[in-house]
């Protein structure tokens, strides 16, 4: 059977639409209302809260804790500060993602790593000889997401600390109405948003508080549907949607460097040995051979498509997630992954791979749509990620 | 004046691939068999009333999907369904299941090990690569490495390409795998002793091997080649048992004009001017053919119906050389219910699926112990389905049956097998059944014991070997029968083997029937 999460008994009985998906071996809502829409407007007008439990969470602790998670880890973990939050990639040693994740740096010992892909023996097996204690508390923590612009007024009216001060990817350790947590400031809708770490035990208590809390302010319990169109406008990828972890792939092909993620940032070439780092300073002088870029159809384009058939543009309310071919001129340049109607900037958005010749901002390619059962290519063009970028999500 | 182009020797599933696939091209074929039904070890019988059971073999094992669609075997009656778990009770009363569904699979691992649950996927990816590797050999005559042939240079240069595609890492991991112990193998991988014995058992069936032999690593891969055949679900139970392949292959044999005689016992390859010319029967009957096509293992092929007097010395000597040593038993069990495993009460899923007596190596290797000194093993390895929870024909309503493959139960059994012996082999699997679950003893309505004696008396088979000869690393490949002559031919003009004791053997396959049709009708071209 599947697991259901600590917060299964409340998400239950507000799942009307009983629609319900898998994550990570656990069930949690597509949607709890009829549609997502709703849900989706929640996260960026007022506050969405979801059941993010499924997330893998590993406890890391001792002397070398610091010193291992620096070893797999393509971001320095080193330097980090307590209180500090890095997004994070962890390759293989030909540098090939393997997953992506958090890690939080609770105090001078203590570590909380998240990933989306299940890393205890992975983690143990880099831990040779390092005076570290690595535990899944994957079971133990359940967390949940409070995002969107009302989310810091509704927790700051439960939580015992100060949470102006916290900063965007930072972490404290405080209360709500007594009940022992971690808020970070982070998310995966690229809005204003925090995540509240919480024993499993306390979970229903935390839930009915914060929805307590945040009635006035409009919260909103929502799925995995709304999600999804935030986190593409957001820019952020998702493993086995965007990419395949190499420890998965069964073909090279199917692997990424983070350089081909565009997720460069996160690989600091400057530290000390970390796995893949050959590799990855390797690929970063040779230039990557792929990008993953930002993509917007072009409308008019779309709209005279649908003319020729006689019809009104027509897009599926919920995001798309399958592999939809780009092309420039004849040559087919890349793919997109996910994509779906923003209907928050009133586009039609996509995150793609393309190749590097084909991936410059600006640069126009098109897209393969389907319309009355024909393949037709929309003209769109590469454009900046993150689609949506509010100033509130860092202030 | 040759009555046929080709002649079949014995109408087990290889022999009926063999037939079809020459009849198909337009060969007149003849196919003969020993018994009254075709099958061969394939094969279904109501053995009590209301109860069929798969006598012998009884799951379908990697059969090729390019049998099945060439044949069409669909069309022909196959119906293969889902064998979708395999539980194993442990001696503490709790099981470890491994499940078809990936989530559900993963969370019952991580009860045992969370390391293990990891690990798990990644072993599963460096098999799968692996087996993809090999996977083309299956269907290949193998190339003699050590011949200048241009047919032979040319299949080595194939394996070479294929093998180099591998990349560094998992070529180096299959040469291990080629070389290591299923125990060694798995302990590079797994922690749990129940996942590490119930994988290791794939690789000593049918062999004289414990677990912690080297070269029983291997055979682990089988497992992972039915995952590339994916949708054709190579592993599984077929709709009416095992005699349902066996009969799916003869129809689309007949269809294309083969014709099957049972009752048809052959006692001698007619060899004249040192060319097989065709077959006599044991009541005198000659048939001509232009070739002769054995599925009888190496053994009965050439020193029992051909005889050592036309063949070469040092291949007589090979073929006296080809290990054979059965090992594997069974016992059918006709039930008024099911059994009731204390591990996993009730009549859940698990039951749909395989139970595996295998708690631990340790366990396996103590069996093989008992073997090795000429006895039955005390605590065996098992591994029972119960077929009617998969397709309820196979017995009257609300009744079931049970089939218990056993390992190892030796064809040189100390004093010889008798009646006697037999039943106490079978008492002794009851007994080891009987403390996983125990209301079996009660449920036995009927029971049949089959002893690897009784496998070589009935099907025919060499010391009852399952796979015509141990599917063991210096009996496989270019070397299975024997060197230089694994391309289906033989040193007799005109005699070929297309049975499971020729390249890649083993399960009901049926790669070895076609790819000696296809040596054939390649030569004969």
């Amino acid at each position: 059977m599947l697991k259901t999460t600590p917060f299964h008994p409340r998400t239950a009985a507000l799942c009307r639409s009983h629609a319900w998906r898998r994550w990570a071996g656990y069930v949690v809502a597509s949607v709890y209302e009829l549609n997502h829409e709703r849900e989706y407007h929640a996260i960026r007008s007022s506050a969405a809260l979801f059941d993010i439990s499924p997330l893998y969470k590993y406890s890391v602790t001792g002397a070398d804790a610091a010193r291992l998670l620096d070893r797999v880890a393509t971001r320095n973990v080193a330097r980090a500060s307590v209180g500090q939050v890095l997004y994070t990639c962890f390759c293989d040693n030909k540098g090939k993602v393997l997953d992506d994740g958090t890690i939080a740096k609770l105090d001078e010992r203590t570590f909380r790593m998240t990933s989306a892909e299940p890393n205890l023996r992975w983690l143990g097996d880099n831990a040779l000889g390092l005076d570290v204690a690595i535990e899944d508390v994957s079971e133990k923590t359940a967390a949940l997401a409070l995002q969107g612009p009302s989310s810091r007024a509704i927790l700051q009216s439960i939580a015992a600390s100060d949470l102006a001060a916290l900063k965007y990817f930072g972490i404290v350790a405080t209360t709500i109405s007594g009940i022992e947590v971690t808020i970070s400031r982070t998310g995966y809708t690229g809005d204003l948003g925090f995540e509240i770490w919480v024993d499993s035990r306390n979970a229903l208590g935390l839930w009915d508080r914060m929805i307590e809390a945040g009635a006035p302010y409009g919260i909103v319990p929502a799925g995995m549907l709304a999600l999804d169109v935030a986190r593409i406008e957001a820019g952020l990828m998702l493993i086995d949607v965007d990419y395949v972890s190499a420890r998965k792939a069964l073909i090279t092909r199917q692997t990424s460097s983070p350089y081909e993620l565009d997720l460069g940032w996160t690989v600091n070439l400057d530290k000390g040995v970390f796995v893949g780092k050959e590799a990855l300073s390797r690929e970063k002088h040779a230039a990557p051979a792929w990008q993953f870029v930002g993509v917007e159809v072009d409308w008019d384009s779309l709209e005279a498509l649908y003319l020729e058939a006689g019809l009104a543009p027509q897009l599926p309310s919920a995001a798309w997630r399958t592999s939809v071919p780009i092309y420039a001129g004849d040559e087919q340049a890349g793919y997109a992954t996910s994509g779906g109607w923003s209907p928050l900037l009133k586009k039609y958005i996509a995150l793609a791979h393309l190749r590097s010749e084909h991936a410059d901002i600006g640069r126009e390619i098109e897209i393969e749509v389907t319309v009355e059962h024909q393949r037709k290519r929309a003209a769109a063009r590469v454009v900046k990620k993150p689609f949506f970028n509010p100033e509130r999500k860092r202030a | 004046m040759a009555d046929y182009d080709a002649l079949v020797i014995g109408g087990g599933h290889n022999g009926l691939v063999c037939a079809a696939y020459l009849a198909r091209a337009g060969k007149r074929v003849l196919v003969l068999e020993r018994r009254e039904i075709v099958g061969g070890a394939a094969m279904s019988e109501e053995v009590f009333p209301g109860f069929r059971f798969s006598v012998f073999s009884y799951v379908v094992s990697l059969l090729r999907p390019e049998i099945i669609r060439d044949l069409d075997l669909p069309r022909h009656g196959l119906h293969i369904l889902p064998l979708e778990s395999t539980v194993t009770p442990l001696a503490n009363g709790d099981y470890l299941g491994q499940w078809s569904d990936h989530d559900q699979n993963r969370r019952e691992l991580a009860r045992h090990s969370l390391r293990d649950a990891e690990a798990y996927d990644e072993f599963g990816r460096l098999m799968y690569q692996m087996a993809r590797a090999v996977k083309p050999f299956l269907s290949m005559a193998p190339p003699d490495p050590a011949s200048l042939a241009p047919r032979d240079l040319l299949g080595m240069v194939r394996i070479a390409k294929q093998l180099r595609g591998l990349g560094g890492d998992r070529f180096h991991a299959l040469h291990k795998l080629l070389t290591m112990s299923a125990a060694d193998y798995l302990d590079e991988w797994f922690e749990t002793e129940a996942l590490k014995a119930t994988k290791s058992a794939s690789g000593i069936i049918g062999t004289f091997l414990g677990p912690r032999s080297p070269g029983t690593a291997y055979v682990l891969l089988h497992h992972y080649m039915g995952e590339i055949d994916g949708v054709f679900r190579a592993w599984g139970f077929a709709k009416g048992g095992n005699g349902s392949v066996s009969a799916a292959i003869a129809a689309a044999a007949r269809e294309h004009g083969a014709e099957i005689r049972t009752n048809a016992p052959v006692a001698k390859v007619l060899i004249e001017n040192g060319r097989a010319t065709g077959a006599v029967l044991e009541n005198g009957d000659e048939i001509r053919a232009k070739l002769v096509v054995s599925s009888a293992d190496p053994r009965r092929t050439f020193m029992q119906l051909v005889g050592p007097e036309h063949l070469p010395d040092e291949f007589a000597q090979a073929i006296r050389n080809f290990k054979f040593r059965g090992s594997s038993g069974k016992v059918n069990l006709a039930l008024s219910e099911l059994p009731n495993f204390t591990c996993l009460p009730g009549a859940g899923p698990h039951l749909r699926g395989a139970i595996s007596i295998s708690p631990s190596i340790d366990y396996l290797e103590r069996a093989y112990d008992d073997a090795k000194y000429g006895e039955v093993s005390r605590r065996p390895y098992m591994d029972i389905v119960i077929p009617s929870m998969i397709d309820p024909s196979m017995a009257p309503p609300g009744k079931h049956v049970m089939s218990i493959f056993v390992q190892y139960v030796p064809y040189k059994v100390n004093g010889g097998w008798t009646d006697a012996k037999r039943e106490a082999f079978g008492d002794a699997v009851i007994d080891t059944v009987a403390e996983y679950a125990p209301n079996i003893k009660s449920a036995i309505l009927h029971r049949q014991v089959i002893t690897p004696a009784d496998i070589e008396r009935i099907v025919g088979i060499s010391e009852g070997n399952i796979f015509h000869g141990e599917l063991a690393l210096e009996q496989m490949f270019f070397l299975r029968p024997v060197p230089g002559w694994a391309q289906y031919a033989t040193p007799v003009d005109g005699l070929y083997q297309c049975g499971s004791g020729t390249h890649p053997g083993g399960g009901v396959m049926g790669a070895s029937g076609r790819n000696a049709a296809m040596a054939i009708l390649k030569a004969s071209r």
